[in-house]
């Protein structure tokens, strides 16, 4: 019982250069071509390198090169291959092209894959099952190499994306732009059934064709087919040719997918027995990164431990105002990365999370909006502080602003709440009124929130502060208090009565019935629903539920059966092209399976966003914009919603940190000072033994009627 | 007893195949291919082609149980059923459909940390129930019967997941004698096991309690402890001597049907202590909807469930030499 | 205009099958005698009592009809064909009842009985400045139990999950005793093929297993169901009965699990029944086999049936808890003690706690799980005679 301890944690772990950090559920893909989300960003971002990243500390963001000479300035040329100027308009615009300069004398991290006998020749291809009887792990490999960056990984990972057996999701977007990616794709499909026909022929009826993939993968040979947009200049530059002018390919460049990948790591892992042992691209990354993987067990913990081959690389030397003054920039010129190990647990449970993050055996945590009270107060000038039980601690709050927001939309084709005539405008913007997104933040995100005014987030070119960027039909401006005001409730009524629903009851007076279609499970779904419910109510309309499963969900919406929804996006890169083309006619879900999900469709909204989509930023970029979100603040396709705002938690004894919305490489800038984390964690972590003495004797009290008990049987049995 | 044993494996067969069916039939209707892929593509630039080429990489596109197009035995064998159910029966798991993680592997190393947190829980259990149970039998008809009913009931009638928020609660929160939750391998695993052990004991003990105890009741109600009692054997040596040996095959009917079972896991226990097993696999797999992980894990159930019964059936024949092998 | 959904018929039959007990014990043998035996118990009477509470309950919310809608001056609305309009939303006697409770909602959480709410909020006061403190309630001390994270009372939240309780415990059983003592019978009673058959059948069944089984079922036919709340047009169009209802799913899948272990016992129970005297008799007579599993055998199997329902009944309610925290219990806007625990799990971590939905939910199911045990072993007892003997 002495021994008892909550450190989760081996005894020998105590006092190490070890950062805890968790995730909730096992990442599916760890493969740059495939992984698209944030928790698998987290992991792979310290792991693979593309040619761009956001710098740490600038604000607004900005990118920067990563083992590429600068950021590539795009050549453009028109049909006849003549240069053009740096703003030719887009129509003008034939070709776009990048060239992009590798640094020499990157090593990728040590890799089986790269471990070569005395002949230069690959050491661990052809394995047979017996071979790798006893490997479990890529650390099970004996033998490890490593070799240079060259320009041909980047070109390899680029035709990767197109392989069909990869189903990278951003394949059919970038079809669009990269010259004849979807050609070499198409041929790539080809080749692939072709392979699969010429196994069925040899196999005849007892062809399964998932059993034979899986004990013998198909590797197709890429450099079979030409690919014009990707071309290699010498070892160490390549081009990346766009069929359009597209200013905002770089900030593609800054993503994962772009990454190099050594052709020998996939061939590696394209082994049967390996794959048979779950030893996949998918599981066990191979990078230039400052870390690599050590242990990947997604059901329990993956570690991440330093790369002992990273390229020198230094802390930032400058960084946005005040950076200097909060002592971001103490470490200026530092080589990265600080930490040794990185810890991942799996955590899905929000209440043990956040409860071993007090206990300080995790460095960073979010906060949930049951544990907020207990964290965060809002001070009298209505800014979030610590509470002081958090202070007394030492934890300290970090903000930030995500480039997403959380909407919610009509279907503009529906009958009753869709179409552009002035009561149907109407009866959207009563809505829009009634939904009161205010107390929908205070109430599910504890204030933690923007109500939105427009699709773009503050952070992104466009976003207007004060009183020019309000949405002039739900909120008006409080002069004296410097702030927005929603309308009335009593004006939304009005609103509905102009467009013939006074009371919420149509002409025959049945009342108004609006289904509301959303894909939310969880524990705050059935409140939040009740909470829309509520809000609907208030103008007489009555608001079907229609939770569904997200398959369902995505259906529906791609059939437009539907008539309200929620959903939210998170922006790909910080431009406000990625947040209006979801309001885009020629992006609408139902014609043309894009993002457009409530279909709205405006000839004028449409023409200057393509207009809009080739500027750099800029005033005049900024006056179409602002045009752009009159026209969509008018017809009201949605009921702009809330950005949310992230509040991460942080341990005194974690240094260097500052939120970045867009980085998700941010691992190598922080700092840990172990011996205060392990001072902190004693005096935190205190076993109380008390109770269960206090039980023990209960249980010893409770006893003692049945000794009697036994002890009177015994008596009466001798008499 | 070795022909028995045989026979009694034969006709689990039929039942394997209907289990098979069954799921492939569920799992197909249910969640048709479409479903799958749009869930597994993820939220983003989903496109019907997508699905398409999804579907086909996946063996999904063959048709669900007959392939018109084909000739011959291709004419069964070019199915989703054929491909994807039927190689079960020779316990080939294949790949999950989100992942493409090899399931068979992926049992055989999970299931050991469901054992590890199983198997004390049900020994100690079932330990604690007989002795209980013993002593109510032994107090029978006093208040510490009636008292010690009444906790069993009582216990049993709070839901497991009041004892398992609670007891995180308390011991992991408050009084800081545990991890809250976590596992580690081997030795270390320690200190994570003892919570959800204490947790899962103390959650079924009662309705185990009360079990054995009508079980010795009723053994001791019968006319052959009423000789041994009359020849003044001591209460405890009737309990012990007599009833207990005759209580056997009821326990070890309730016993050994669970064991195979025990390298199932629990669903409830693995996912709120976060421990790696089998049933926080099943849990994940049903909420991201990997059906292939969901398929293997019925068909694993219930071949789990038919080695209990041949067990139990075996097992009776060694307890008791009245039970003939027919 | 009334609505009765397939779940409602599940509690009028249980009604009904309450009265005709009540009136049968008075009358038959085995019945009679058994219910002086459950007389003598005043913890079994007790437990019938909260029981009869609970039953009580879920049959006010049981009785649902939709109101006329009217307009602004209190006239009912017309629609243009003439006919009277009604509101999609079907309330029952319970909601009713309760409008108080239903209505008076708060913004967000405030305890038992309080006058403030139970968080810090940004109050502007009247010089444009914000501070933080609590706000007063709506409805202050009016709420029993506190009002959860929306403002919903929880004392009322609670009262709807009864009807949920009692229609998963004893609705599952009911839906399936048909199939069971069909299959039972003839199994145990014709023996050979028939048998074989019946025992492949649930042997098949019930080694799949009961929770992923569950899961599978609820996604193919639970999304569609009505989940409380309002009405679709889809359903309210087929007229008063409302057949697609997710509880009646939860109940069917449930029983479909659970019916393995009735109809095993049924068999048993008819095999030794076959070789009784007047029944071997009968059949010498040359009563047909029907005649004599309709005369004798089902007669006869009934207290098994009553005797599983009973003891079924704890269980089952403990499990839709279980089934909510896992994603497939009733819809969120229909009352149910497993959502409430769902939702409680997380305000135990927060500071200071809100208890008083894990409260109230532990509370209200403990309190019908507890007397359903006792009652049910008092049951047993009394129509078993295998464990009378003490």
């Amino acid at each position: 019982m002495a021994g008892c301890t909550n450190d989760p944690y081996r005894s020998s772990e105590k006092g190490a250069n070890v950062f805890y950090t968790t995730f909730n559920e096992p990442p599916k893909h760890l493969d740059p071509a495939r992984a698209y989300s944030s928790d698998e960003y987290d992991l792979i971002g310290q792991i693979y390198e593309p040619p761009l990243q956001y710098h740490y500390l600038a604000r607004p963001y900005e990118l920067e090169p990563r083992n590429t000479g600068r950021v590539p300035e795009p050549l453009y040329y028109d049909k006849e291959m003549r240069a053009l100027d740096h703003d030719a308009p887009a129509q003008r615009v034939w070709r776009a092209v990048y060239e992009i300069k590798v640094n020499k004398g990157v090593m990728y991290q040590p890799h089986p894959a790269f471990a070569t006998d005395a002949f230069g020749k690959a050491l661990y291809l052809g394995l047979k099952p017996q071979d790798v009887k006893d490997v479990h792990e890529i650390k099970d490999f004996r033998a490890t190499g490593a070799r240079e960056l060259k320009a041909d990984d980047y070109i390899y990972g680029i035709m990767r994306l197109a392989d069909p057996q990869i189903e990278s999701p951003v394949l059919s977007i970038l079809e669009k732009y990269i010259l004849g990616l979807k050609e070499f794709s198409d041929l790539l499909r080809i080749d692939l059934e072709e392979a699969r026909a010429r196994r069925r022929a040899v196999r005849g009826a007892s062809y399964n064709q998932t059993v034979d993939e899986k004990e013998d993968p198909i590797a197709l040979d890429y450099r079979r087919h030409p690919l014009p947009g990707v071309e290699k200049v010498d070892d160490h530059t390549f081009r990346i040719t766009l069929k359009a002018k597209y200013p905002q390919f770089v900030y593609w460049l800054a993503m994962p997918f772009f990454s190099p990948l050594p052709r020998e790591a996939d061939l590696f892992y394209k082994q049967g027995p390996l794959a048979d042992r779950n030893i996949t691209l998918d599981r066990f990354p191979v990078g230039t990164g400052p870390y690599m993987i050590d242990t990947f067990n997604p059901n329990m913990e993956i570690v991440l431990a330093r790369n002992k081959n990273f390229h020198e690389e230094g802390y930032p030397r400058r960084g946005e105002e005040g950076d200097l003054a909060s002592g971001l920039l103490r470490d200026a010129g530092k080589d990265l990365p600080f930490i040794d190990r990185i810890v991942f647990k799996l955590e899905k449970e929000a209440i043990p999370r956040w409860n071993k993050f007090l206990q300080g055996y995790y460095d960073t945590s979010g906060i949930t909006s049951d544990s907020f009270d207990q964290a965060v107060s809002v001070s009298a000038a209505g800014r979030a502080e610590l509470t002081d039980a958090m202070k007394k601690k030492g934890i300290r709050l970090a903000t930030s602003v995500r480039p997403s927001t959380y909407y919610c939309g009509f279907n503009m084709l529906d009958g009753a709440v869709g179409g552009y005539g002035p009561d149907k405008r109407k009866l959207r913007q009563a809505v829009s009124i009634a939904l009161d997104y205010e107390e929908y933040i205070e109430i599910f995100n504890n204030g933690r929130g923007i109500p939105a005014m427009s699709p773009l987030p503050p952070g992104i070119f466009g976003h207007i502060e004060g009183a020019d960027g309000v949405d002039p039909y739900v909120y008006g401006w409080d002069r004296a208090r410097n702030r927005p005001v929603r309308k009335s409730i009593e004006e939304a009524r009005r609103l509905m009565e102009e467009a013939g629903y006074p009371g919420g009851r149509d002409g025959e007076g049945r009342p108004l019935v609006i289904t509301f279609d959303n894909p939310w499970t969880g524990v705050d779904a059935s409140t939040m629903i009740n909470w829309y419910i509520k809000r609907f109510k208030l103008l007489g309309i009555q608001l079907e539920n229609r939770t569904t499963d997200y398959n369902r969900f995505q259906e529906k919406m791609l059939k437009g059966n539907f008539q309200f929804f929620c959903w939210g996006w998170n922006a790909d890169y910080p431009d406000p092209e990625n947040f209006l083309f979801l309001l885009a006619g020629p992006n609408s879900k139902v014609s043309s399976q894009g993002e457009n999900v409530s279909n709205y469709s405006s000839p004028e909204f449409d023409r200057l966003f393509r207009i809009m989509e080739n500027m750099d930023n800029s005033p005049e970029r900024l006056k179409v914009i602002r045009e752009m979100l009159s026209i969509a603040q008018r017809d009201g396709p949605w009921v702009w919603g809330y950005h949310p705002v992230a509040f991460a938690l942080l341990h005194d004894w974690v240094g260097n940190v500052k939120s970045n919305a867009m980085a998700n490489n941010t691992m190598k800038y922080l700092k840990i000072d172990a011996t205060l984390r392990e001072r902190r964690r004693e005096g935190w972590n205190r076993p109380d033994l008390r109770p269960i003495w206090a039980i023990a004797i209960v249980l010893a009290l409770g006893s003692i009627p049945a000794i009697i008990s036994i002890v009177r049987k015994r008596a009466g049995k001798k008499k | 007893m070795l022909t028995y044993i045989i026979r009694r494996i034969l006709y689990a067969i039929p039942i394997v195949i209907g289990v098979n069916l069954l799921t492939a039939l569920l799992f197909f209707y249910v969640n048709t291919p479409d479903d799958m892929a749009r869930k597994i593509l993820g939220e983003k630039n989903v496109t019907p082609a997508a699905i398409e080429n999804w579907k086909r990489d996946h063996g999904y596109s063959l048709p669900s149980f007959i392939n018109g197009k084909e000739r011959g035995a291709a004419r069964l064998t070019q199915t989703i059923f054929f491909q994807k159910s039927v190689p079960l029966l020779w316990l080939d798991f294949g790949r999950s459909d989100r992942n493409n993680i090899d399931i068979g592997s992926e049992i055989r190393s999970r299931m050991w940390a469901s054992l590890a947190i199983s198997l004390p829980t049900f020994t100690l259990g079932v330990f604690l129930e007989i002795v209980f149970a013993m002593a109510l039998a032994y107090f029978r008809g006093t208040y510490l019967d009636l008292w010690g009913v009444v906790l069993g009931v009582v216990m049993m009638s709070v839901s497991a997941l009041f004892y398992i928020i609670g007891g995180q609660y308390l011991l992991g929160k408050e009084l800081k004698l545990f991890p809250i939750s976590g596992y580690d391998h081997g030795i270390y695993s320690m200190k994570f096991l003892v919570l959800p052990v204490v947790i899962g004991v103390l959650s079924s003990v009662g309705v185990g309690i009360r079990f054995y105890r009508t079980v010795f009741l009723e053994e001791t109600g019968k006319d052959y402890i009423r000789t041994a009692r009359a020849k003044g054997l001591s209460e405890g040596a009737v309990l012990f001597k007599h009833a207990l040996k005759n209580a056997m095959i009821p326990i070890l009917t309730n016993v050994v049907v669970s064991i195979p079972f025990l390298f199932y896991g629990s669903l409830l226990m693995e996912t709120f202590f976060a421990i790696p097993g089998l049933g926080s696999f099943t849990i994940d797999a049903i909420q991201s909807q990997d059906f292939a992980i969901v398929r293997s894990m019925v068909y694993l159930g219930s071949l789990l469930y038919i080695a209990g019964l041949i067990l139990t059936d075996i097992s009776y024949t060694l307890v008791d030499p009245r039970v003939r092998f027919e | 205009m009334p609505i009765i959904l397939s779940t409602d018929l599940i509690v009028y039959f249980l009604i009904a099958m309450t009265v005709y007990f009540s009136v049968g014990v008075r009358r038959e043998g085995t019945l009679r005698t058994a219910w002086h035996e459950l007389k003598r118990k005043r913890l079994a009477m007790v437990s019938m009592a909260i029981l009869a509470v609970y039953l009580g309950v879920a049959l006010l919310d049981s009785i649902r009809y939709r109101d006329a809608v009217v307009d602004g001056n209190g006239a009912a609305v017309r629609s243009a064909q003439g006919s009277t309009v009604y509101s999609p939303q079907a309330l029952s006697l319970l909601d009713r009842a309760f409008a108080g409770s239903r209505l008076d909602t708060e913004k967000t959480y405030s305890a038992p009985f309080a006058a403030h709410l139970y968080t810090k909020e940004s109050v502007e006061l009247a010089d444009g400045t914000v501070a933080r403190d609590y706000p007063e309630l709506k409805h202050p001390g009016g709420h029993w139990l506190g009002t959860d994270k929306v403002g919903n009372d929880v004392f009322f939240a609670a009262l709807k999950g009864v009807r949920t309780g009692v229609v998963i415990g004893a609705g599952t059983t009911i839906i399936i005793i048909p199939f069971a003592i069909f299959f039972g019978v003839i199994a145990g009673y014709y023996g050979g093929a028939v048998d074989d058959i019946v025992q492949y059948v649930y042997t098949t069944l019930s080694s799949i297993p009961g929770v992923l089984l569950i899961v599978a079922f609820m996604l193919l036919f639970g999304g569609s169901g009505y989940q409380g709340g309002f009405i679709s047009e889809k359903d309210l169009a087929a007229g008063v009965f409302v057949p697609n209802d997710r509880l009646f799913w939860l109940c069917l899948i449930l029983g479909i699990t659970s019916w393995t272990d009735l109809c095993r016992l049924i068999r048993g129970e008819t095999l030794k029944l076959r070789e009784l005297e007047y029944v071997q008799a009968s059949r010498a007579f040359g009563v047909s086999g029907l005649r004599i599993l309709y005369r004798h055998i089902v007669p006869n199997v009934m207290h098994l049936v009553l005797i599983t329902f009973v003891l079924q009944f704890s269980g089952l309610v403990l499990a839709e808890a279980v089934l909510s925290y896992i994603g497939i219990g009733v819809g969120p806007e229909m009352g149910s003690w497993g959502n409430m625990i769902n939702t409680a799990r997380l305000e135990l971590s927060r500071e200071p706690v809100v208890w008083w939905n894990l409260l109230a939910a532990f509370a209200f199911m403990f309190a019908i799980v507890l007397p359903a045990n006792i009652f049910g072993d008092a049951v047993r007892d009394a129509l078993d005679p295998r464990l009378r003997m003490r």
